[in-house]
């Protein structure tokens, strides 16, 4: 058995969630810079443009890339062989998450209840996914999910006939119906198979793997690069305002799944792609 | 007012009169100077029974620009944290009412409903375009921020910002122009 004190994992998420909204990752700042080299229109270059500059701007300041520093999204692959000393795993993520949105000047955007809707003022709590795995490390994975373009993803419960194509056409539906409103350019988390639930935690997870990193399986390679080649020809660009650019990319996660089901679910990210990582 | 400066983009001064309106087209790039008011969910929440009960709002919306938005806090020596927009349609249910009192600019991003497009155009007024994202470089704009109405919703407050050449595009005219459609038009591929 291995100790970790919660103390440690609340310092761990506190810094995970102040650099997530200053610094977007190296992966996304590639994209911008891929997207100006093909980009045909001149108001979606510009904006690339503005984009880059507000990345830059954000970390030299220290100040949000974007204003909504979003919903913590929060997965956790626990070591079975670490023991949590100190305290609960989720009030130490809870702890973490409060002491980085104030200490970070990040927006408190969460409500204690989606009906009286009352701001809980630290951005608490969390959403936290959490897999028991083997070993005695435990991996923390951040996301900062912004609500303007949560609010555009979607689950469809398709039928085995639907098949791949019925996939496809869901996928390439959710972004036009996006569209503008989602901040794109876009990157598009799908998860098939499972069940309802299982669908919909794959779809965030597959948004931590690294843009333009390919899938490790071939054939789901073939199928997202297929979807980011039609998702760019429908002239929607970035922010909308017609363009190449539509989605930066589109990463599947699969499951296994019962003979009556094909769930897919798409979440939907904005540029401002949040998210880092950090193993104990 | 509106002027067209010498690089193309047209600046806009607050308040915004009827020709001001007519003189500005859907594609537009625009800087804007003098005062937006921030409203977003929650504010406007409570703006519309005002509305609805012929009672005076916090804030004198004729001529006016709101911004949908929710600042980040700032840092301090800062005016304002990051401040893009937030999702305009959202916001439709109320605008239109707001439209008829007098308001002539909203400020966000993503699509307006037709209810909103045709209130445009009856009312004469212009849906802008601020880069959602941008929040950063946004806050650089921003000279002056001062709460002026429902402090209690913390971010959702309104406040007034004295803003300088911020920079925006116009979305929805009152011609029945939309950016969203004609943009998506010139670039959408066959096939697709």
């Amino acid at each position: 058995m291995r100790d970790i004190h919660v103390s440690a994992i609340s310092d761990a998420v506190k810094k995970l969630c102040m650099e997530a909204n200053w610094e977007l990752e190296a992966d996304m700042l590639r994209a911008f810079d891929r997207a100006l080299t093909t980009e045909r229109s001149t108001a979606g270059k510009h904006v690339l443009q503005i984009l880059k500059e507000n990345a830059q701007l954000a970390k030299t300041k220290r100040i949000p890339y974007c204003q909504d520093t979003g919903f913590v999204v929060c997965f956790v692959e626990l070591g079975q062989d670490v023991h949590v000393t100190g305290g609960a795993l989720d009030d130490a993520i809870n702890h973490g998450v409060s002491q980085g949105y104030q200490e970070g000047y990040l927006r408190a955007s969460i409500v204690r209840s989606p009906f009286d809707r009352v701001n809980t003022g630290d951005n608490t709590p969390a959403v936290i996914h959490l897999d028991v795995v083997p070993g005695a490390a435990m991996k923390i994975m951040v996301m900062a999910k912004g609500g303007g373009c949560e609010n555009r993803s979607k689950y469809k419960m398709l039928t085995p006939a639907d098949g791949a194509q019925g996939v496809k056409d869901w996928v390439l539906e959710c972004v036009r119906t996006a569209g503008p409103d989602a901040c794109p350019p876009l990157i598009l988390g799908v998860g098939v198979g499972g069940t309802f639930e299982k669908s919909a935690i794959l779809s965030k997870k597959a948004l931590f793997r690294e843009l333009g990193s390919p899938n490790p399986d071939p054939t789901l390679e073939a199928l997202e690069q297929e979807l980011l080649v039609s998702a760019n020809r429908l002239g929607i660009g970035p922010q909308g305002y017609g363009g190449d650019t539509t989605a930066f990319g589109i990463h599947i996660l699969t499951y296994p799944c019962h003979i009556t089901s094909l769930p897919v679910a798409v979440t939907i990210e904005c540029h401002a792609h949040r998210h880092k990582e950090v193993t104990l | 007012m509106v002027r067209t400066g010498a690089d193309g983009i047209k600046d806009i001064s607050t308040p915004l009169s009827d020709a001001d309106v007519e003189s500005l087209k859907a594609g537009d790039r625009v800087r804007i100077t003098g005062v937006l008011y921030t409203a977003r969910d929650a504010a406007h929440g409570r703006l519309f029974p005002l509305i609805q009960q012929g009672e005076k709002l916090p804030i004198d919306v004729r001529g006016a620009i709101i911004y949908y938005t929710g600042p980040s806090p700032a840092r301090p020596g800062d005016v304002i944290g990051s401040v893009g927009p937030t999702t305009g349609s959202r916001m439709d249910k109320f605008t239109p009412a707001l439209l008829e009192l007098g308001l002539k600019g909203t400020l966000g991003k993503g699509h307006r409903g037709q209810a909103v497009k045709d209130a445009l155009r009856r009312h004469k007024a212009v849906y802008l375009g601020a880069i959602g994202g941008a929040g950063a470089v946004l806050s650089r704009y921003v000279k002056k921020v001062e709460i002026v109405a429902y402090e209690d919703l913390g971010t959702e407050a309104i406040r007034r910002l004295d803003v300088e050449g911020f920079p925006a595009i116009v979305i929805n005219d009152c011609y029945g122009g939309d950016l969203y459609q004609d943009g998506q038009k010139a670039y959408a591929r066959e096939g697709v």
